[in-house]
């Protein structure tokens, strides 16, 4: 007879794929007897007929219920995943985007209110930003970057100079080189200073008659301002480059301060990181595009216009446009998320969001300093960057760290990057935290670094209590084994 | 931290092997133990020409892809088949069977110019700080 070891129960016991438990006639729907509809054969148009697990309703909806609960996300407690900025988002805008979810594309006479709830976002996000003309459609920050460089290229390409340099600082994301690339660009990587910061200094070093713009995130990935973006625009708009911003830290200045007072020309914003629309498993994003009045012409088609009657139209001819990024209005459904939030709050929460951003940030940053190496002491905003350097001959790392934490119910910080922090811990609590949720993590934080010290061999096992520990990375990076549906 | 007396080294942490006019070239064992697990290695093809400091191929771990550069100006002549399907192999011998490309060089003298086994132990121990 079993005994009570052998019994596993959820969440112990692993949760198998449906394709896995699925058996021929597992699906014990019980159908009226007789039942007399006849039975369809060769279905139009359907060559093979689509693999579907054979398995009952009740162990589908089990099935992913309990991958739910298996799940972690903001909802379930802090992410401080830095970079990626994964506060809370508000409910109110989940049931303001459910409303509008019954409007049909092809229903002109509905759709124009909701061009002109688009428009208006524009219109705020031109506000924030500082920025002249805004485009909606692209379908999240990287796809943000690649438009607004398609934008600078098409710029270039009229202006007829033919640049095709791209410099980017060491801090910047990574996504940025490869966004320029695709735009045609090639990219020189250009070092920050020790303090943390790009100086003009360096920036007129590199510059010459090939560099078709400077892409900068501000602040940039280690949370620090960078302070000397004023004459580093002006250095290059003497030199005909452009000016890019990568907006992906815009939260930690809203209200606050605006790109385009700055000298920025042409920039992405992430609406769902600043604007608290939902995030993860791969989208849907929303990267909407800002640009001067000059760059303005090659913005992505098609364009909200005032339709003449009070309402509003999409003008779907521009010849110097860059054309369509994508179908429809974009992801339509985050961009009302963000309008109901940026409503919501009004321009003094905005500001708000973005000091309590920086204040919980360094809150943290400074229980942790003295625990962590602190790698750049230059203040930051938003978010910081810690190292395992202070474990050096304990053989703990960085990686020990951040399983660690999931022993205390957190999502670990983003770790290994920026790549100019070797062993990089970058944590972003975001303004949404509550102190006690803030408090528990530093205690956290403080008992890892202390066994750290203590009993090192321990935290190579970490996590230990989550239905799956650590998994061997490097096995499944080497041997990777594609399972296609 | 092995660092052999007969090649020469970079501050992107690349060794050298002076072979007639060739340069063999790898990554140092100080650079595979900070990079952890490699994982992937991809590099240039045969035939490719490279400028002293371009990337002559990528090296991928759990943490981080990093380029390794090119040490001297010249052409690709050869490249070591055997990472792509045993990448750890970095790991294990970064100075003997993790070789990586071999460069001929365009001046042949241009070794002279990188960091001796003695020059390279003291960058690293600063870096290190």
């Amino acid at each position: 007879m079993a005994g009570r070891d052998d019994v596993a129960g959820f969440p112990l016991i692993r949760e198998p794929l449906l394709k896995d438990v699925g058996a021929p006639g597992r699906n014990r729907r019980v159908l009226p007897a007789p039942f007399d509809v006849p039975q369809a054969v060769d279905l139009p148009g359907i060559a093979v007929l689509p693999d579907i697990p054979d398995v009952s309703e009740v162990e589908t909806v089990r099935h992913f219920t309990r991958l739910s609960d298996l799940n972690y996300g903001v909802d379930n407690g802090m992410y401080p995943l830095g970079s990626c900025t994964m506060k809370y988002n508000p409910k109110m805008a989940e049931a303001m985007a459910e409303a509008l979810k019954p409007v049909h594309p092809g229903d002109e006479a509905a759709m124009g209110s909701v061009l002109g709830l688009l428009f208006l976002l524009q219109q705020h996000l031109g506000e924030i930003c500082g920025m002249d003309a805004c485009s909606l459609w692209p379908a999240a920050g990287a796809h943000g970057e690649l438009t607004g460089m398609m934008v600078i290229r098409r710029a270039v390409d009229a202006g007829g100079s033919g640049r095709r340099k791209v410099l980017i600082p060491d801090t910047a994301h990574g996504t940025n080189p490869a966004s320029c690339a695709v735009a045609g660009f090639v990219t020189e990587n250009i070092p920050s200073g020790s303090s943390g910061f790009l100086t003009a200094q360096t920036v007129e070093e590199h510059l010459d008659g090939d560099v078709a713009a400077l892409m900068i995130t501000n602040p940039n990935t280690l949370g620090i301002f960078e302070e000397e973006i004023s004459e580093i625009a002006r250095l290059l708009h003497e030199n005909g480059s452009y000016l890019y911003m990568d907006g992906a830290n815009l939260n930690a200045i809203l209200g606050v301060a605006r790109p385009g007072d700055m000298g920025v020309d042409c920039m992405h914003v992430n609406l769902h990181k600043t604007f608290a629309t939902p995030h993860g498993g791969g989208g849907p994003g929303g990267g909407p595009v800002l640009v001067k009045e000059g760059l303005a012409p090659y913005l992505p088609l098609p364009r909200i216009v005032n339709d003449g009657h009070g309402g509003f139209a999409l003008d779907r001819e521009g010849p110097e446009s860059i054309g369509m990024v994508h179908s429809c209005l974009g992801n339509v459904a985050i961009s009302i998320r963000a309008l109901a939030y940026i409503l919501s709050i009004g321009p003094s929460g905005l500001r708000e969001t973005a000091k309590a951003a920086c204040l919980n940030a360094n809150y943290l940053r400074s229980r942790l300093a003295g625990l962590y190496d602190l790698p750049y002491p230059t203040p930051t905003l938003h978010e910081f960057v810690l190292s395992d350097r202070a474990f050096k001959g304990t053989g703990v790392s960085t990686m020990d760290v951040a399983k660690a934490l999931m022993d205390f119910s957190f999502h670990p910080p983003t770790v290994y990057f920026p790549l100019v922090v070797g062993g990089a811990l970058m944590i972003e609590p975001t303004e949404t935290e509550p102190i006690e949720e803030l408090d528990r993590f530093a205690l956290a934080m403080e008992d890892i670094a202390r066994r750290a010290r203590e009993n090192p061999e321990e935290l190579h096992g970490a996590p230990v209590t989550t239905p799956v520990g650590r998994v061997d990375e490097v096995l499944a990076a080497r041997s990777l084994i594609l399972t296609w549906p | 931290m092995n660092i052999p007396d007969d090649l020469y080294y970079t501050e992107n942490h690349e060794w050298g092997k002076v072979e007639d006019g060739d340069l063999r070239v790898g990554i140092t064992d100080y650079a595979q133990e900070e990079l952890g697990d490699i994982v992937f290695v991809d590099l240039l093809p045969e035939g490719t020409a490279v400028s002293r400091g371009d990337s002559v191929g990528t090296v991928e771990s759990v943490k981080a892809v990093s380029e390794v550069y090119a040490p001297v100006d010249g052409e690709i002549t050869e490249v070591n088949p055997a990472l792509e399907d045993a990448p750890e192999l970095v790991n294990q011998d970064p100075y003997g069977k993790a070789w990586m490309v071999v460069i001929r060089m365009t001046d042949p003298s241009a070794a002279r110019s990188l960091m001796d086994s003695r020059a390279y132990e003291e960058y690293v121990k600063a870096e290190a700080k």
